[in-house]
């Protein structure tokens, strides 16, 4: 069954996000910082008349965090909207989530939020839930 | 009660609509269980409420047909033709008769005999006349539902945050003063709009207070006792959320007075109050704050009992509870896992302790309040913001970040370089000693982890988080702005530091913070710091005067009485009172007590009035409405004549006029009810000492006090202050002294603070002889 993804960069490789949690992709300004929260929560940004709390994506993977990105995916969870920064977006299509080969294992951060796979002109494309990377609500969703 | 009545009218339209359905169906299949089941529950939903609303001509109809119903129910009798035309013509009736409620219109009531004759079994069939739809009054109120209030509310403030900032990218660029004309009129119009909308969130505080008498009834039944309730201010509107949250505490809060503050009738009784204890329940609003009041005359809190309490759960030493001040120690009542009383009793033990109380009223940013005398009853305030998603703040700035501070915690602001303020070191701890009082400081770049620019002297706000202050040192304070708080994200909220979000005009997301949670984070103890303010509470004790009552007088002019002859205050209609044997009298409990005035009662439906009562008589008197309890300062500027004013005190910067007690019983009270009690002559009153201390003290033990001698009369004897023994004396002197160390041998002199000696002497001289 096919489903919309979004393809994007995140710490300089490719994933699928299922569009259904995205809200909109947009440019994030000024951040104001949040003094001692966890160090992945970049800060407080306006979007519109809306605040969204901007969480490092790369920081939120448990790696080293990158190039400042300015870039965002705005998604909803929980009655509170997050900004999840990302590299680059490439793209918008329909693909068929796959499961992981067996025996695959991933990487400790990336082994959290994977969800499956997607291919793109043969390309497996690691298709990652955005829920997963916010802060304090990937505990609750993991069983 | 108006408003439980539109209520009622409300919901019954509203179901008989919805019954309408169901009649018809009836109709067609009397056997209908369901159908049966939901006209059954209507009549005696209408019935239940009409018991309560006094609507005597409902409940007759409804009890009537719940009868027959409940016949058909338990198979007592089988349903036909007849019966179900009988049913539905009460039932149309009901609805006839509530429409008539809703338009003020009498409706004649000849027909309804009949109607319920028909109810019976075997009666003819009446002819169901043909419903053209009763006269339905225009209905003024819509009933709605609540989240699409909650998602009004939401979307309000929405467009509060999208009007600023249209209105600051607006000013980015030049501006067309055409288009800054029509910003003006949206930002206007934006006001407005909100101020409307935050209304339909407010109710009357009498959806928490009608139940009240009922369950104060109930549980003082249950427990033997007998109390009067008496509620003001139910007209008070409060955030309807707040409402909700306020019931628990506030049932609870109630349950704990009649459970444990007040003791059962026989005790009373010994310890010579009413033997019905008595509750008063009160709000007001006083600036963006609502203060609900409970207050009851039973036994106060007993600390000791709590400590001994405390210290044997292993929950805190000894000595450390026994060094805590005063208020401290009351305060150890909402310590957690405590029940005050040695048996868990069924009214009041049930889990949920004052912990739990005063937990969820600070949940919405409120505190609680304790006053406790021994003996003489507890008053418990609760202060509560008026709403919960608008609120004023102060905002600070760190560096160049900034944070809102709620208003409400803030005491005052000062500069560090004022001269009235000392930062000190104590072990390591910053101390910040503003004024003669001691606080810790903490400074929130450090707790913050924010780095700032050396630029010199910060600003301390001094904060008040319920169980004691701090000073919270900032760079700078930039703003006072009434701002929309959202809850912020999770992962925010879970550093505790943070009480909620908001996007203030600048556009820049702005942090609120949680004060209670910076104090945590500091690792702030006040439980030592209370202790450190023991010796300032100690002073302020000593400086307290006699406690009195603040009211505001029928001319509008605020005065004070001593609180120790009110026996209490009470609402009257001013129909009992009469103009009548050449002076006014109110007719109260079957009995004629004078009434006396300092203005006009005219044009009056109700009156409050205050029961005097100096040990043997007993006076009314009429005042607009009660006030505040006070303490009298020493200082008591005696009034140039005689009359109803004793003085002028000085409170809180204003001068309060205070009543004559003495006079107001002079003149008033019916004389021949206290010729026996013997005369008391004061003399050399001129600081008016004697009239503020003595004077009450010697009429609550029986005497009539005058400072100057009525025609006539002889005093039984004299009491001088010193060196002011009136020559010749027309009766035995008692001399006070001011110091109390005896000046000579032969010196009979009393102390003019030793109450027993004062007493005993007065007796001996009245006794006979000198000695």
């Amino acid at each position: 069954m096919s489903h919309l993804y979004l393809i994007a960069h995140v710490a300089g490789r490719s994933v699928a996000i299922d569009s259904n949690q995205v809200e909109s992709v947009v440019d994030i300004g000024e951040v104001t910082a949040v003094p001692r929260a966890a160090g992945h929560i970049r800060g407080l940004a306006a979007l519109r008349s809306r605040v969204v709390t901007v969480v490092d994506t790369q920081a939120a993977l448990g790696l080293e965090g990158g190039a400042p990105a300015k870039r965002a995916v705005i998604t909803h969870v929980d009655g509170h909207h997050y900004a999840l920064l990302v590299d680059a977006l490439e793209d918008v299509a329909p693909f068929d989530l796959l499961p992981l080969a067996s025996g695959v294992a991933l990487d400790n951060g990336w082994r959290d939020v994977g969800r499956g796979v997607v291919e793109r002109h043969g390309e497996p494309i690691l298709a990652i839930d955005l829920a997963a990377l916010i802060p304090g609500y990937a505990s609750t969703t993991e069983q | 009660m108006d408003d439980l009545l539109q209520e009622f009218i409300a919901e019954t339209r509203e179901t008989l609509e919805a019954l309408s359905g169901e009649i018809v169906a009836w109709e067609a299949h009397p056997e209908d269980r369901a159908r049966l089941d939901a006209i059954f529950r209507f009549v005696h939903t209408v019935k239940g409420s009409c018991g309560f609303l006094d609507l005597p001509r409902l409940a007759r109809l409804s009890h009537a047909a719940e009868d027959v119903l409940a016949n058909v129910r338990a198979g007592e009798r089988v349903p036909d033709r007849a019966f179900v035309n009988a049913v539905l013509a009460v039932v149309d009736r009901i609805g006839e008769i509530v429409e008539a409620i809703d338009a003020g219109e009498a409706l004649d009531d000849s027909g309804e005999d009949l109607l319920i004759a028909a109810l019976e079994e075997g009666s003819e069939e009446i002819v169901l006349s043909q419903s053209t739809g009763p006269t339905r009054g225009a209905s003024r109120s819509v009933r709605l539902n609540v989240d699409l209030l909650d998602r009004m509310m939401s979307g309000m403030s929405d467009m509060v945050l999208a009007r600023n900032e249209l209105s600051r990218r607006l000013r980015q660029g030049d501006l067309d003063p055409m288009i800054e004309a029509a910003l003006e009129r949206l930002s206007g119009t934006v006001a407005e709009m909100r101020d409307t909308v935050t209304r339909t969130r407010m109710q009357k505080i009498d959806q928490l207070f009608s139940p009240l008498p009922r369950m104060v009834r109930d549980t003082a039944t249950g427990l033997g006792k007998s109390v009067q309730l008496h509620v003001e201010g139910s007209d008070v509107e409060l955030d309807r959320e707040m409402i909700e949250v306020m019931r628990d505490p506030l049932v609870h809060i109630i349950r704990n007075a009649i459970d444990h503050g007040i003791e059962a009738p026989d005790d009373r009784r010994k310890l010579g109050k009413r033997e019905a204890g008595r509750l008063a329940v009160s709000a007001r609003q006083s600036g963006n704050q609502i203060i609900i009041e409970i207050a009851d005359d039973g036994r106060g809190i007993d600390t000791e009992r709590l400590i001994k309490k405390l210290v044997a759960n292993g929950k805190r030493r000894e000595e450390e509870l026994r060094a805590l001040s005063e208020r401290a120690k009351l305060a150890l009542v909402f310590e957690p896992g405590l029940s005050s009383k040695d048996e868990v009793s069924e009214v009041s033990g049930r889990g949920v302790g004052m912990d739990v109380v005063r937990s969820s009223i600070e949940a919405i940013g409120g505190r609680v309040e304790l006053d406790s005398v021994p003996g003489k009853g507890l008053r418990l305030a609760i202060h509560v913001p008026l709403t919960l998603s608008i609120i004023s703040t102060i905002v600070v700035g760190i560096g160049e970040q900034r944070f809102a501070i709620p208003r409400q915690a803030i005491e005052e602001i000062v500069t560090e370089r004022s001269q009235a303020i000392r930062i000190d070191s104590i072990g390591g701890t910053p101390v910040a000693t503003v004024r003669e009082r001691r606080l810790p400081l903490v400074d929130l770049a450090g707790l913050l982890g924010l780095e700032r620019p050396e630029t010199g002297a910060q600003m301390l706000a001094i904060v008040n988080i319920g169980e004691g202050s701090y000073a919270l040192a900032v760079d700078t304070v930039l703003d006072n702005e009434e701002l929309v708080i959202k809850p912020a994200a999770p992962v925010v909220m879970s550093t505790g530091l943070y009480a909620g979000q908001t996007l203030p005009d600048s556009g820049y997301p702005m942090l609120l913070l949680d004060c209670a949670g910076l104090a945590t984070a500091a690792r702030l103890n006040f439980h030592r710091d209370a202790a450190l303010e023991d010796e300032e509470e100690a002073v302020a004790a000593e400086a307290e005067g006699m406690p009195a009552l603040l009211f505001s007088d029928l001319d509008g002019v605020r005065r004070a009485v001593p609180l120790g002859i009110v026996d209490r205050v009470e609402q009257v209609d001013a129909d009992t009172v009469r103009f009548a044997a050449g002076r006014l009298r109110l007719s109260i409990e079957g009995r004629i007590l004078p009434l006396a005035a300092f203005g006009g009662i005219e044009g009056r439906k109700r009156l409050n009035v205050l029961r005097l009562e100096d040990g043997a008589s007993e006076v009314a008197y009429a005042i607009d409405e009660a006030l505040d309890i006070v303490r009298l300062p020493d200082e008591i500027v005696p009034s140039c004549e005689a009359g109803p004013v004793a003085g002028v005190v000085l409170l809180n910067g204003e001068q309060v006029e205070l009543l004559d007690a003495h006079w107001v019983f002079a003149e008033h009270a019916d004389p021949e009810r206290k010729e026996a009690a013997p005369l008391c002559l004061l003399t050399g009153d001129d600081d008016g000492w004697m009239r503020t201390f003595v004077r009450p003290l010697l009429e609550s033990t029986g005497y009539r006090v005058a400072f100057h001698l009525p025609e006539g009369e002889t005093p039984a004897v004299v009491l001088a202050s010193e060196g002011q023994v009136p020559v010749p004396s027309p009766a035995p002197v008692v001399q006070l002294r001011r110091d109390r160390a005896r000046p000579g041998a032969n010196d009979d002199s009393v102390y003019r603070y030793d109450r027993a000696g004062l007493l005993s002497a007065l007796q001996r001289r009245i006794a006979g002889g000198q000695g």
